[in-house]
């Protein structure tokens, strides 16, 4: 029996488990959701100079990120014009041309066709080079840094498909003082696959506060900088606060943090580092005169629909790239802010390293859990269940009233109201919606 | 300081150099890892980097640089103590319940032995099956600085390069 693919995911909170293992569902999602989202590729600063390039993805689809020798950031689709090779086969480093390696097309780092071979005698000089160069995403947006890029010649612009979205997003780009600063890709971009579903990893960090079981091993040992128990630097801090999870209803995006009920006083969360920590006491107070109120939200992570996901505590960018319904490919960049002292970039990089990826201590476990979660999409019974995201279903908008977030709705503490969120939005672009 | 070379003939040294690794990969693949951890000097840097593609003219960038780079791993022995105690806390999922190891460790050469240090490089094939069917291997080179002390070799420095640009496994929960 063929899928209702409009009614995989129901207003109560039950979503059917076919989003995930259905390979129909994936060949519509790739035509509904990649082709029409914005999608992020990389970092400014991963190409400073003219001729930089960095080999990124969007979907299944293989990019390059490339700074032209007059300074223009570009991306294109890694393909020649003339039987698809791959132009770009290094996974960084800087170039004048892109040279085909199968029969010599040959392209400017700006895209442009130069060279043919046998331009004159087999094509009879004919050929309209100008017609013929990389091929570019229709639209291309650097926010802070961040290069975005959308396929879908009539995508909204991204500022507006971010939406409220842009508040989050734009804090955890704030430099730990609040400010606003310039961040550098720690050297290396991690790559790993997932044998699971991109949506897992995009889900989980959309708003998923409830798996504390997850990491209880992590949990037992000492990992944080604060050289305290607890995965993260901030369960050192022991105040008053609830945890946030703002669903962003247009867009389908999703931020989580923790909301302190006052402006205490620096709690060291770097101890184990003492010029770590007064990097941080300092900015931490920078922060709180930059921000005033809005300093008490610290927030902790979110999705950008659909499948770039960030870290606040670890610095981080998750890219979840599909590959077919059951395999991932992940993609992790790890930030730090540029004029930070050696020390402190020293302890963000070994913190983050030791907590995220496939040889992370903390996510090893979620990738374990995803992995054989999404197995049990398969099963003839289990594929016709439903899965519960009934967690939680009480909103509270007053715990960010007057932040001037319109279509932001927010649930505190343990929900599945982000989850919530994101498939209401995944769904209603599978179904032709906007994105 | 007397050269170890004048103590031990070459061939002594490979022997003792493989039976310490050997021995290793007997405590990796029964989970006697806090033993393991004995085998490590305190000040033990334990580093494997990420691996690009790159031209040819730009070989020098192959490799992530330790304490520098993101890297697979580039710890310390506080850290390589917590990665043990988590795999034997007995609710560390992805190692939960335990997979089964196999270390191949070959190609053993000494590339310098000097008072009581030993540098050495060799080859690793990895086969981790665990679940029911989920099989990673992992294949690569190793280069250590050893350090002979009263108690035996220890690990002064373990620089690992695994022969995989993406990842091909999900996760690494493995000593190498």
């Amino acid at each position: 029996m063929p899928l209702d693919l409009d009614t995989l995911v129901t207003d109560d909170g039950l979503i059917s488990r076919e989003i995930f293992s259905s390979a129909e569902v994936y060949a519509r999602e790739r035509e509904t959701v990649f082709a029409k989202s914005w999608l992020f590729v990389g970092h400014v600063s991963q190409i400073p100079n003219p001729g930089d390039f960095f080999l990124s993805t969007t979907g299944e689809d293989s990019v390059i990120l490339s700074r032209d020798t007059k300074g223009k950031v570009h991306v294109f689709l890694n393909s020649c014009r003339h039987r698809g090779m791959r132009v770009c086969r290094f996974d960084e480093g800087n170039t004048r041309r892109f040279l085909c390696p199968y029969h010599g097309w040959t392209y400017a780092s700006d895209g442009t066709l130069l060279g043919v071979p046998e331009f004159t005698n087999g094509y009879q000089g004919v050929l309209d080079k100008s017609q013929w160069g990389l091929i570019e995403p229709p639209h291309l947006f650097d926010f802070h840094g961040m290069i975005w890029v959308n396929w879908d010649p009539q995508a909204q612009p991204f500022l507006e498909s971010l939406g409220d979205m842009a508040f989050f997003l734009e804090d955890f780009l704030r430099m730990p003082d609040g400010g606003i600063g310039e961040w550098e890709v720690i050297g290396g971009v991690m790559k790993w696959p997932i044998p699971a579903n991109w949506k897992w990893g995009a889900e989980n960090f959309a708003g998923d506060f409830y798996h504390g079981i997850s990491h209880a091993s992590v949990d037992q040992i000492a990992i944080s900088p604060s050289g305290e128990l607890g995965r993260h630097q901030s369960d050192a801090v022991k105040r008053p606060m609830k945890l946030i999870n703002a669903s962003i209803a247009k867009g389908g995006h999703s931020a989580r943090g923790r909301l302190f009920e006052d402006d205490y006083p620096y709690t060291s969360e770097y101890g184990k580092y003492a010029e770590v920590d007064r990097y941080f006491a300092d900015a931490y107070e920078k922060r709180q005169q930059r921000l005033g109120p809005l300093a008490r939200l610290h927030g902790a992570g979110g999705t950008v629909f659909p499948n770039m996901s960030y870290s606040n505590g670890r610095y981080s960018i998750a890219v979840w790239n599909p590959r077919g319904a059951d395999r991932t490919e992940a993609w992790r960049w790890y930030l730090v802010p540029k004029d930070a002292p050696e020390a402190v970039k020293d302890v963000m990089r070994h913190y983050a390293i030791r907590y995220q990826g496939p040889s992370g201590m903390t996510e090893q476990d979620d990738l374990e859990n995803w992995n054989y979660a999404h197995e049990a999409c398969h099963g003839n019974v289990a594929r016709k269940l439903d899965f519960n995201y009934q967690l939680g279903r009480e909103t509270d908008d007053s715990l960010l009233a007057g932040w001037n977030l319109p279509h932001t709705t927010v649930a505190a503490g343990f929900t599945e109201h982000n989850q919530r969120g994101f498939y209401r939005h995944w769904q209603s672009m599978l179904s032709g919606g906007q994105g | 300081m007397e050269n170890v070379a004048f103590q031990h003939s070459l061939p002594a040294l490979v022997h003792e150099v493989e039976q310490f690794y050997f021995l290793e990969a007997d405590m990796f693949d029964e989970w006697r890892l806090r033993e393991w951890l004995e085998l490590l000097a305190d000040d033990v840097r334990y580093f494997m980097p990420m691996t690009r593609n790159v031209a040819h003219n730009n070989r020098a960038a192959q490799f992530t640089r330790p304490q520098q780079d993101v890297a697979w791993f580039d710890d310390d022995k506080q850290i390589l103590v917590a990665r043990v105690e988590q795999i034997l806390s007995g609710v560390h999922w992805a190692e939960e319940p335990l997979s089964r190891i196999s270390h191949l460790v070959t190609n053993v050469r000494i590339h310098a032995a000097e008072g009581d240090t030993v540098e050495a490089g060799s080859r690793f094939l990895i086969y981790k099956n665990r679940m029911q069917s989920e099989t990673d291997i992992y294949v690569g080179k190793r280069r250590d600085v050893l350090r002979r002390t009263a108690d035996g070799l220890r690990i002064a420095k373990r620089t690992i390069w695994l022969d995989q640009n993406v990842l091909l496994a999900k996760n690494l929960t493995t000593l190498f």
